[in-house]
């Protein structure tokens, strides 16, 4: 028999109905065209792959409201079904309601969640390698009572591993239609469509489960899940030879740590030694482009502004992407092969040590995208205290916001040395060290915070292991895709507003209908005036004018330093780069991404905090800690370095 | 047929859960990845830092620390006791 076989014939037309319908509301539900499709399943199951096949590259994310969990959803394009929107619930093990994730489930299930339509049906997602685990969520998702199809998912990956089943038997056993999938290779899912067509055509058949366990209780649905696998002759797949062959060398007692290590190096290293001549290049091209489009404008007051104050800004920013794009395409890899996963266990220990939960594992490195999402993504850790202490340190880790001054101060500053035979590069070891000096900062204030004011129990450290698998190019693109879209929409809209902003500045008070030269504009005045408090850590003014503007977001300091330097007459005509080796010591450029490093410059995580917190009292102290050792850290490798070299 | 605690059990050994005395959030967690009483249970590998280790209980492999795992019992299957 063919793996794929749909089973929605388990649901033949001549066949009555099991159960009659109850009187009244399936026939009116009948007329009414269906509008939302629920897309439920436990975490790991490919959920997300499978939504991402059904929607393709249009999906929208937004929070429900209230809460923090994140909600996409999509039209059903890729399948034909644009008129009908695809929900992605959380990942969720049961619909018991300990958690969140649970709670909104739930909600939008049954159509009470304020601003989601009540969903017409629902696809459940399972994996189908461990049916026994997973059938428990069944149960409870059945007794909402929406038509329900379900989707065995890793089909491939069953059979491939010697296990069985047998859909039809299960498909009666359950009382829903059953289908073997898979969504990496997106076979089977044309079942989706014909269920959806039928679901939206036919009035509810009142098919149900012969019986449904008492649904609050983990042991009876797991009793029941059991009975219902053992009925339908279903084969538990033998464990996959290749993830203990790869566990056994990846998770082993001193390579583990080392092949950790190795990675994460060589993560840094290609961002770098492929990362900057893609971004040289986008220099190149934007510049020329820049200089052919300005010779188009009118040569008075309009060229300065579009060149000068905007396009410099802009650029300065945009050209970054090719960095964060290659760091994103590193995370996705590492994390849908379920590395990731190995990687939390292999740092457990580390975390322990200094009193944070091993979950804070998977927050903090997200954290390394951004500290936004990270911050919201505490809300798994259950322990209050703990949670707040993991907000408290997000921030430190490197977000990809600080990739730009970073890169910018190394390349410009940073010879390019390579050791052991071109294997280490000197600029990708000092980017690793920025990184490695956010972690540190991280763990001494976790430290202080469990030693002081913040002393917790622990809550536990439960960790499923995935197995390897390859990450499939449609799930990277998106990645790709989500994360370059959201930089250039940033660059488009906060940096361009701040760098015209500055660039306004800069040229105003107007003099006799002339702009005013740089130093005597609002922005040089009130450059030199803070410039004393910032002479020690060896910046000079227009920095100053930097730190201010990035205190919205950090990639804006490149964007302020491309519109000043552009500005000035002086350095005008030199790439940002060499307008910066030519006004700042080594000393001032290391101590800036030092500042960097440490400083908390960015309105977006200030605000996620003050809302998880609930209270302005954590992002004020926050913020106040963060400059101060900024301030302090960025001067003494100031003094360190100027007396060194 | 002895009872032990899971963090007590050797690397390689096996055997089937008898009872989890942990906090109901907890243990209801567990539960849903397979810890309840009656289900196979094998020790797979240490973390490299010897703690957390990894359990194969269902088909699914789980990392618990041993300051969890303490809280779970099972009864080692006769060939590996």
């Amino acid at each position: 028999m063919s793996c794929h076989t749909p089973v929605l014939d388990v649901l033949p037309e001549n066949e009555p109905p099991v159960a009659p319908a109850g009187p009244g509301g399936p026939a009116a539900t009948a007329t009414k065209p269906m509008r939302t499709v629920a897309l439920i399943g436990p975490p790991n199951s490919g959920k997300s792959t499978l939504f991402n096949r059904l929607t393709g590259m249009r999906q929208k994310v937004a929070n429900y409201p209230g809460v923090t969990v994140e909600h996409h959803s999509g039209r059903m394009k890729a399948i034909g079904r644009g008129d009908l929107t695809l929900i992605d619930l959380p990942g969720i093990y049961s619909l018991a309601t300990y958690s969140e994730d649970a709670r909104v489930a739930v909600e939008v299930l049954t159509g009470k969640m304020r601003g989601v339509p009540k969903p017409d049906c629902v696809l459940l997602v399972l994996d189908a390698t461990h049916l026994n685990r997973q059938l428990m969520l069944a149960a409870p998702v059945f007794s909402i009572g929406l038509p329900t199809l379900v989707l065995l998912n890793m089909s491939d990956e069953l059979a491939a591993r010697g296990g069985e089943i047998e859909p039809y038997a299960l498909a009666k056993q359950l009382g829903h239609p059953v289908a073997l999938i898979s969504a990496a290779k997106g076979t089977g899912l044309d079942v989706i469509p014909e269920f959806l067509l039928r679901a939206g055509s036919r009035p509810d058949d009142g098919l149900r489960p012969v019986q449904l366990p008492v649904l609050q209780s983990a042991a009876s649905c797991r009793t029941w899940a059991t009975q219902v696998t053992a009925r339908t002759k279903y084969q538990t797949p033998a464990a996959s030879v290749w993830t203990r062959r790869l566990d056994r060398v990846l998770l082993h007692r001193w390579l583990g740590p080392l092949i950790f290590l190795a990675v994460v190096v060589a993560v840094f290293q290609v961002v770098f030694l492929a990362g900057q001549p893609l971004s040289d290049w986008m220099t190149e091209i934007l510049t020329r482009a820049g200089s052919h489009a300005a010779l188009l404008l009118p040569d008075n007051w309009l060229r300065p502004l579009l060149r000068d104050g905007l396009w410099n800004g802009v650029q300065a920013v945009i050209v970054f992407l090719p960095q964060i794009l290659l760091l994103f395409l590193f995370i996705g890899v590492l994390e849908d092969s379920g590395y990731l996963a190995r990687a939390a266990l292999i740092a457990d220990r580390v975390m322990r040590a200094i009193g944070l939960n091993g979950k804070a594992f998977i927050p903090l490195l997200s954290a390394y995208a951004c500290a936004v999402p990270a911050i919201m993504a505490t809300r798994t850790i259950e322990n209050k205290r703990e949670r707040i202490a993991t907000i408290m340190v997000a921030p430190f880790m490197t977000c990809s916001a600080r990739l730009p001054i970073y890169t910018l101060i190394i390349a410009a500053f940073i010879p390019n040395r390579l050791f052991l035979g071109g294997v280490l590069g000197l600029r990708a070891m000092v980017m690793l060290s920025l990184y490695a000096l956010g972690f540190l900062a991280a763990l001494v204030t976790a430290r202080l915070l469990n030693s002081s004011v913040m002393k917790a129990t622990p809550a536990p450290f439960i960790l499923e292991l995935p197995q390897y698998r390859w990450p499939t190019l449609q799930g990277l693109t998106l990645r790709l895709y989500d994360r370059g879209k959201l930089f250039v929409k940033k660059a488009g809209t906060i940096i361009l507003g701040v760098t015209f902003l500055v660039w306004l500045l800069s040229v105003l008070p107007i003099h006799s209908g002339q702009f005013s030269a740089l130093t005597d504009s609002v922005i040089g005045h009130l450059g030199h005036f803070i410039e004393p408090a910032i002479r020690p850590l060896g910046f000079n003014w227009k920095i100053g004018i930097g730190l201010l503007s990035s205190i919205v977001a950090r990639e804006v300091i490149v964007g302020t330093l491309g519109t000043l330097y552009g500005v000035d007459p002086a350095t005008h005509s030199l790439g940002l780069q060499a307008a910066l080796r030519g006004d700042m010591t080594l000393g001032g450029a290391i101590a800036l991404v030092v500042f960097f490093a440490f400083a908390m410059q960015c309105t977006s995580t200030l605000a996620v905090v003050r809302r998880e917190t609930n209270s302005w009292k954590y992002p004020a102290a926050q913020f106040a800690y963060m400059t101060v050792v900024a301030y302090v850290a960025a001067l003494v490798t100031n003094q360190v370095i100027t007396r060194l070299f | 047929m002895d009872v032990t605690a899971l963090s007590d059990a050797k690397v390689g050994s096996a055997g089937v859960v008898e009872r989890v005395d942990l906090p109901d959030n907890v243990s209801h967690y567990l539960a849903h990845l397979g810890f309840l009483p009656g289900t196979a249970v094998e020790v797979l590998r240490r973390a490299p830092a010897g703690d957390p280790r990894v359990y194969r209980i269902d088909g699914v492999e789980v990392g618990l620390r041993n300051e969890t795992a303490r809280h779970i019992f099972l009864r080692l299957n006769e060939a590996a006791a």
